[in-house]
């Protein structure tokens, strides 16, 4: 669906995309994350046809970026960072122009969907500059599925809003990708992109890492698990490291965190051992490392 | 054609929201119309007086176009060719405050991204914000000359009115204005892809007024006569001027340099 190749972008003497290199099936919900200033946005507008890449190629469902513009155009859907609304216009005015422009067989029926769809059919009539922010943002990706793309662009989705705004606009994503559509998110919002995307990338003007969230998670820190214990954990440290399946052990007053392959297996055993050195175990669980340390990690 | 009609449609129903650019639209051709009637039904109370006078020299300059005629009905003539070309003001003025906000509006909006990221050409959506820019123009101009004929028309002795529908002035009004007004529109939507304030779009736009106001202060001071020739001379001038302007519009709109420069 979206194909690039070590596709790069300079803008004078500065880097901004270095050989940025991705295969993304049809129907994926991708993250791409990175700091301010990683490329991002230069991505997506290079994806999007906005711009051209300096060097290496990208292709959208085989149409190729800087030769078939038109076509990826057409069938990409693209959430700006900023809404970029007509202020003075009103929401429905707003999308009526955007259906023509996409040339979409039924503007005012598809208009009406998507005014429906997003809780803005009561407020149709009112000019965008009423809207509140999440409301603009929820015109904007009304906007950006008009013309039904196979592909959306969304670039910092929740970026400013309200938690609910911000819930609203990520439960619309979630059902997008129900539908199936092939998503592409730059987002800063690490608890988004762990929730909503099937992979991520870790990108700051060239690639990271790209792989799903729980694979990134163990590649990095591998899989934890945490005894909360009675007293001092680091007395029992010793005893666990010797435990063949523990690859790394480590104790922080009355927590003894253990890096193993397959807690299933082996925790039963790891408890056995530590009941038989007579450690009072009051509770036993996995510690789950956020999208935010793995990130923090590799950015860093 | 569908993209450019809505582009056409996008343009005026949010320009005319601007009010600075509806009070171009609407309170300058109401001046310049005013202007002209009121000094006319002016002139017709003091007709008395200015017969009384036997010499105006300052009149001698108007040479061949007062020979038969009275010094009132040449003054009249003076006064018509003067204000006749100060309307030619109108199609260039109202174009440059539209076409201004075309561009550098979207960008302060942060409207041009979605907009460019639609499968618009580069030519569908210069040609909608041109038309957008040139019609209300030209309606503008036309309108104001037709009240203004009307008007001078109840006012003025008939062998006087015929010289305001003088095939010059036809010229002038309904082929070179729309020529200027072009000249107009692709001189201020290549300034607005250079620059990040409207203003200052403006601003720069609204230098090409500057040949016009040249013709209204020299027509006055009778440094120069308005005639068929220079009205023509102008036309053809604003003919070839507006070729090279409006390929360098397109040239110089790279969606590119615009996206990326917005700061």
């Amino acid at each position: 669906m979206i194909h690039t190749e070590n596709l790069s972008k300079k803008f004078n003497d500065h880097l901004a995309v270095d050989r940025l290199t991705l295969e993304i099936p049809e129907g994926e919900v991708f993250g791409f994350l990175g700091p301010n200033g990683a490329g991002k946005t230069t991505t997506v507008r290079m994806l999007t046809s906005l711009i051209a890449p300096t060097s290496g190629r990208a292709t959208v469902f085989g149409y190729e970026v800087g030769r078939d513009d038109q076509n990826i155009r057409r069938n990409v859907g693209i959430l700006t960072e900023t809404p970029g609304l007509y202020d003075r216009l009103s929401a429905h005015h707003n999308l009526m122009i955007f259906a023509n422009l996409y040339e979409v067989p039924d503007p005012t029926g598809q208009v009406k969907k998507y005014l429906r769809l997003l809780g803005l059919w009561e407020r149709r009539a009112d000019a965008a500059s009423t809207f509140s922010k999440g409301m603009r943002q929820k015109l904007a990706i009304a906007r950006a599925l008009l013309h039904e793309p196979r592909v959306l662009f969304l670039d910092e989705p929740t970026s400013g809003l309200d938690p609910e705004a911000a819930r609203l606009v990520r439960d619309f994503i979630a059902e997008l990708k129900e539908q199936g559509r092939t998503i592409f998110i730059c987002t800063h919002n690490l608890d988004e992109a762990d929730r909503l995307c099937d992979r991520v990338a870790v990108f700051n003007t060239h690639l990271r890492v790209v792989d799903t969230p729980r694979g990134l998670r163990q590649q990095l820190f591998g899989r934890q698990v945490v005894f909360h214990l009675g007293e001092e954990a680091a007395k029992w440290q010793t005893a666990v490291a010797s435990h063949p399946a523990i690859k790394h052990s480590e104790a922080h007053e009355n927590k003894l965190v253990v890096t193993l392959e397959d807690p299933e297996t082996h925790n039963p055993e790891l408890i056995r051992l530590l009941v038989s050195q007579g450690a009072p175990i009051r509770f036993v669980g996995e510690l789950r490392r956020t999208l935010e340390d793995v990130y923090l990690q590799l950015v860093r | 054609m569908q993209k450019i009609k809505t582009i056409i449609h996008k343009e005026w129903a949010e320009v005319f929201k601007n009010r600075l650019v509806l009070f171009t639209v609407i309170f300058l051709p109401l001046v310049m119309i005013a202007l002209p009637l009121g000094t006319l039904a002016a002139m017709n109370t003091w007709s008395g007086e200015f017969n009384n006078v036997q010499e105006l020299g300052e009149m001698q300059f108007m040479g061949e176009l007062c020979i038969g005629l009275t010094e009132i009905e040449c003054t009249q003539i003076y006064m018509l060719n003067l204000f006749t070309l100060m309307l030619m003001i109108l199609p260039v003025i109202i174009p440059v405050t539209i076409a201004a906000y075309s561009i550098v509006g979207e960008k302060t909006a942060r409207s041009l991204e979605p907009l460019l990221a639609t499968p618009i050409t580069t030519i569908e959506l210069l040609t909608g914000k041109m038309i957008a820019a040139i019609v209300p123009a030209i309606g503008a101009t036309w309108l104001s000359f037709a009240i203004y004929l009307a008007g001078a028309r109840l006012m003025l002795p008939p062998r006087i009115f015929v010289y305001l529908v003088d095939p010059m002035w036809l010229l002038a009004i309904f082929v070179v204005s729309p020529l200027l007004t072009l000249l107009s529109v692709a001189t201020a939507l290549m300034i607005s892809s250079r620059v990040s304030d409207p203003r200052v779009a403006e601003q720069l736009a609204g230098m090409v007024i500057m040949p016009i106001i040249l013709l209204v202060l020299g027509q006055s001071v009778g440094f120069i006569i308005i005639n068929q020739q220079i009205v023509v001379l102008l036309g053809v001038g604003a003919a070839i001027i507006d070729v090279l302007l409006v390929y360098l519009s397109v040239r110089v709109f790279q969606r590119e340099m615009i996206l990326t420069r917005w700061k």
